[in-house]
C-alpha cells in the first residue's frame, strides 16, 4: 500500500497545541489572563487585541470527534433535548461537559477545558454556535455576545460590512468590562496583522497542493490547520507557517508526493469525518488517490484582513468566506478550485448534522459535474456522529468513485 | 490446449455467487449460496461447487476476481473490484449500449448509468437506509409470516394494492400492521411492499434510457420487473442470471485483466 508521507513539522505542531491548552488551564484555574470563548470564526483579533486568551469549543468539537469519544457523548446532549440532528459538533461538546470527559485529559493531563469569563459567537457559520455558547453562558452564568451575520450573501456589499463591523464594535464595552482593560488599539492592529499574515502563510500552504504530484493532502491539512484555528492573531502561527510552507516547497522541489504514485486528484466538499480521518486518508492513499483540495481548509484563509482597518476588514473577512454565500459563488468557488488544482472529481460529504457545511442538497453536485466535466461523489456521514456513517458503503462508493475516473 | 476459464466470485450481504467463463465470455458454471457468517468458508465452497458445475478443477482457472461486501474475504482472488462496477460490466456484456442499470441487492440499491462503450458515467447508492433493499423485503415478509421466496406469486395475484408512503423500513413495518388490522388482503400488502422498492429506486436518480435490471431480488421476483415497467413506461431488460450478473462482470474482469 502506497504510504502517507509524514512531515516534519508535526513534532513542533504537537508543541503548539500542548502550549495552547496548558496554557487556557493556567490562565482559567489562576483567573489572569481572562478567558474568551469564540466561535472558530468569531472576532479572535479582537478577543487579542483585549489581551483576552482565546478557547474555540469548535476545536474541542473536532478533538472530541477525532478521538471517537463524541458518538458516546452525544445522547447525554440528545437526552437533555438536544436533537440528534441539530450540530454535532454541539452535542458531543455539551455531552463532553456534563459527563466530564475531554481528550485533554489523555493529551495534556487537563482535568477540563478553560471556565470561560465571556463568551463570544459569529453565526455566519450557522445558528447554531450561538445556540451552543448560549447554553454554556448560563450554565457558566457569564455574558454570551457575538455578531449576527448576513446569509446567503452574493457580492459583499458595504452595508454589509458597515453591519458587521458595527456588531464588532458594539462587543467592545462588554469586554472592557470583562477584563477590566480598555481597549488597546494597537494590540488590535498587531493581532490583524499577524492574522494576515497567518492567513496568507496557510493560504501559500494550501496552494502548494496545486503542484502535481501533491506535496499534501486534504487529511494532512486538517491536522496542520490546527495552528491556523487556535492561534489566529499571534506570532506562533505565522512561525509554524513559515516552517511547513518551507518543508512543503522543498517537497515540491524535490517532487515528493504526499501520496505515493498519485494519479488520481479529488477535491473534498465539506466537513471532514474527524472521526473516520485516519481510515479515509489511508483508503484514498491506497488507491493512489490525493484529496489535494477542500473547502473546509480554506474556511482559515481571511485575505481581507487589513490592519489599517481592523473593524471593517475583520467584518469583510469573516463575511467573504463561502460558507455565508449564496449559491451561485459556491458553484464559481469550487469551480475555480478544480480548475487550479487539476482535480477529477469532487466528493461531497453530506453530513448529516450540519446542513450548512453539505453543499450536496440541492442539486449541487449534478450540476458542477455536468459544468466541469468531472464526476462526483455524495458520501453520507457526519463530522461528529459515527452513528450516521456506514464504513461498508462509504468504501464501497470512494472505491467504485475511483474506479470510474480511473477507467475513464 | 485446454481454453482458458476465469472465475468472478460476488460475496454479497445475503448471498454467494460465483460464475466461471471461457474465453468468450460464455458461462460455463455458476453457483449461489447464502454468505452465512463465514465468507470465505461460503465463497470457497461456492467456487467449489461452480468449478464442479462447469466439469473444471481450480488450475484449469486463469484469474479469480472478486466483488461484493465480502470481497477482501476472498483470500484466493487474484484482486477485487467494487460490486458496482462488476454489475455495470455484467450488464453491459448482454447489453452493450448506452443502459442504465438498476441493481436491487440484498444491503443496498444502485443505478448506474453506462455509456456506449460500456463506461460508467455516473452511479448512485441507496442512503443509509434499509428501505428499497432486499432486507426491506425479508423483514416484511417476516412481519407477514410469508416465506421470501412466495412474494412475487402473492403479488401477481393482487387484485388490488395497497399503498405504502414511508421510506423508513420500521414506519412501513407500522404500515403494513396497521393496513393488517384494516383487513387489508395479503395479496395486496405484498404488491405494495414490491411497489415501494420500485419507487425507492425511481427516488435515486431519473431512469433514463434503456434500463436493465439485475440483483438478487430481481431474480427471486419478476413481478417486481413488471411495476418497474408500469412505473417507467416502457419494457425493463433482464440478463440471464439477474443475481449472477456481478459474478459474470467479476469474472469478464478477469478475464480482460493482464494483472
Amino acid at each position: 500500500m502506497p504510504a502517507r508521507k509524514d512531515f516534519q513539522s508535526s513534532s513542533r505542531l504537537k508543541q503548539i497545541m500542548a502550549d495552547h491548552f496548558l496554557e487556557l488551564d493556567r490562565a482559567a484555574k489562576q483567573g489572569s489572563p481572562k478567558v474568551a470563548w469564540c466561535t472558530s470564526v468569531g472576532p479572535a483579533e479582537l478577543l487579542r487585541g483585549m489581551g483576552y486568551l482565546v478557547y474555540f469549543p469548535e476545536n474541542h468539537g473536532a478533538l472530541l470527534g477525532a478521538s471517537r469519544l463524541a458518538t458516546d457523548l452525544i445522547p447525554t446532549a440528545n437526552a437533555m433535548g438536544y436533537s440528534p440532528d441539530i450540530c454535532s459538533y454541539l452535542t458531543s461538546d455539551i455531552g463532553s461537559y456534563l459527563k466530564k470527559v475531554t481528550p485533554l485529559t489523555r493529551a495534556y493531563g487537563i482535568e477540563s477545558v478553560p471556565k470561560p469569563d465571556v463568551l463570544v459567537y459569529n453565526t455566519n457559520q450557522c445558528r447554531d454556535v450561538k445556540d451552543w455558547f448560549t447554553w454554556y453562558g448560563r450554565e457558566f452564568d457569564v455574558p454570551c455576545i457575538g455578531v449576527v451575520t448576513h446569509r446567503e450573501v452574493g457580492r459583499v456589499e458595504e452595508h454589509h460590512i458597515g453591519s458587521i463591523a458595527r456588531q464588532i464594535r458594539d462587543l467592545v464595552p462588554v469586554l472592557e468590562e470583562v477584563s477590566g482593560r480598555k481597549l488597546d488599539m494597537d494590540r488590535l492592529k498587531e493581532a490583524v496583522k499577524l492574522s494576515k499574515k497567518c492567513t496568507d502563510l496557510w493560504k501559500s500552504v494550501l496552494d502548494t497542493a496545486a503542484n502535481v504530484p501533491s506535496p499534501l493532502t486534504f487529511f494532512d491539512a486538517t491536522i496542520h490547520m490546527g495552528p491556523a484555528v487556535v492561534a489566529r492573531g499571534t506570532q506562533v502561527a505565522v512561525d509554524y507557517y513559515e516552517e511547513l510552507l518551507e518543508e512543503l516547497d522543498e517537497r515540491v522541489s524535490f517532487g515528493v508526493a504526499a501520496v505515493q504514485g498519485e494519479h488520481v486528484r479529488l477535491y473534498w466538499e465539506g466537513m471532514p469525518i474527524w472521526g473516520k480521518l485516519r481510515n479515509l486518508s489511508e483508503l484514498f492513499a491506497g488507491l493512489k488517490t490525493c484529496v489535494a483540495a477542500s473547502t473546509y481548509c480554506n474556511s482559515w484563509i481571511f485575505e481581507a484582513m487589513d490592519p489599517e482597518e481592523p473593524f471593517e476588514s475583520m467584518a469583510r473577512a469573516y463575511l467573504e468566506l463561502f460558507i455565508a454565500r449564496d449559491e451561485a459563488y459556491k458553484e464559481e468557488y469550487i469551480k475555480d478550485r478544480c480548475e487550479q488544482f487539476h482535480l477529477d472529481g469532487i466528493v461531497y460529504h453530506d453530513a448529516k448534522t450540519c446542513p450548512n457545511n453539505s453543499n450536496s442538497r440541492y442539486g449541487m453536485p449534478d450540476r458542477l459535474s455536468r459544468e466541469l466535466g468531472i464526476p462526483a461523489l455524495i458520501l453520507n456521514g457526519d463530522l461528529n456522529d459515527l452513528r450516521c456513517y456506514s464504513e461498508e458503503q462509504a468504501t464501497t462508493n470512494i472505491e467504485a468513485f475511483i474506479e470510474q475516473i480511473v477507467e475513464g | 490446449m485446454p481454453q482458458p476459464c476465469f472465475s468472478g466470485i460476488d460475496v454479497g450481504a445475503s448471498a454467494v455467487k460465483v460464475v466461471v467463463i471461457d474465453d468468450s465470455g460464455d458461462i460455463l458454471g455458476l453457483n449461489v449460496r447464502r454468505s452465512g457468517h463465514d465468507f470465505e468458508a461460503s465463497a470457497k465452497a461456492s467456487f467449489d461447487a461452480a468449478l464442479a458445475a462447469a466439469n473444471l478443477d481450480s488450475g484449469d482457472i486463469v484469474r479469480i476476481v472478486s466483488t461484493g461486501y465480502g470481497r477482501r474475504n476472498t483470500l484466493f482472488s487474484d484482486y477485487t473490484r467494487t460490486e458496482i462496477g462488476c454489475h455495470a460490466r455484467g450488464c453491459f456484456h448482454y447489453f452493450p449500449r448506452a443502459i442504465t442499470v438498476v441493481d436491487i441487492g440484498g444491503q443496498d440499491n444502485k443505478v448506474i448509468k453506462l455509456d456506449d462503450r460500456g463506461r460508467r458515467i455516473n452511479f448512485k447508492m441507496n442512503r443509509k437506509c434499509a428501505a428499497g433493499t432486499g432486507a426491506f423485503l425479508e423483514e416484511m415478509a417476516n412481519r407477514l409470516s410469508v416465506p421470501l421466496d412466495g412474494l412475487d406469486s402473492l403479488a401477481r395475484s393482487a387484485g388490488g394494492e395497497a399503498t405504502l408512503g414511508s421510506y423508513c423500513t420500521v414506519f412501513s413495518a407500522t404500515e403494513v400492521l396497521e393496513k393488517i388490522r384494516a383487513g387489508t388482503p395479503l395479496a395486496d400488502l405484498v404488491k405494495g411492499i414490491f411497489r415501494s422498492v420500485v419507487k425507492r429506486v425511481m427516488e435515486m436518480e431519473p431512469l433514463t434510457g434503456t434500463v436493465v435490471a439485475t440483483g438478487g431480488v430481481v431474480a427471486h421476483n419478476p413481478g417486481m420487473v413488471a411495476i418497474l415497467e408500469e412505473e417507467i413506461g416502457r419494457p425493463v431488460l433482464v440478463p440471464p442470471h439477474p443475481q449472477c450478473t456481478g459474478a459474470l462482470g467479476a469474472a469478464l474482469f478477469a478475464r480482460d485483466s493482464e494483472e
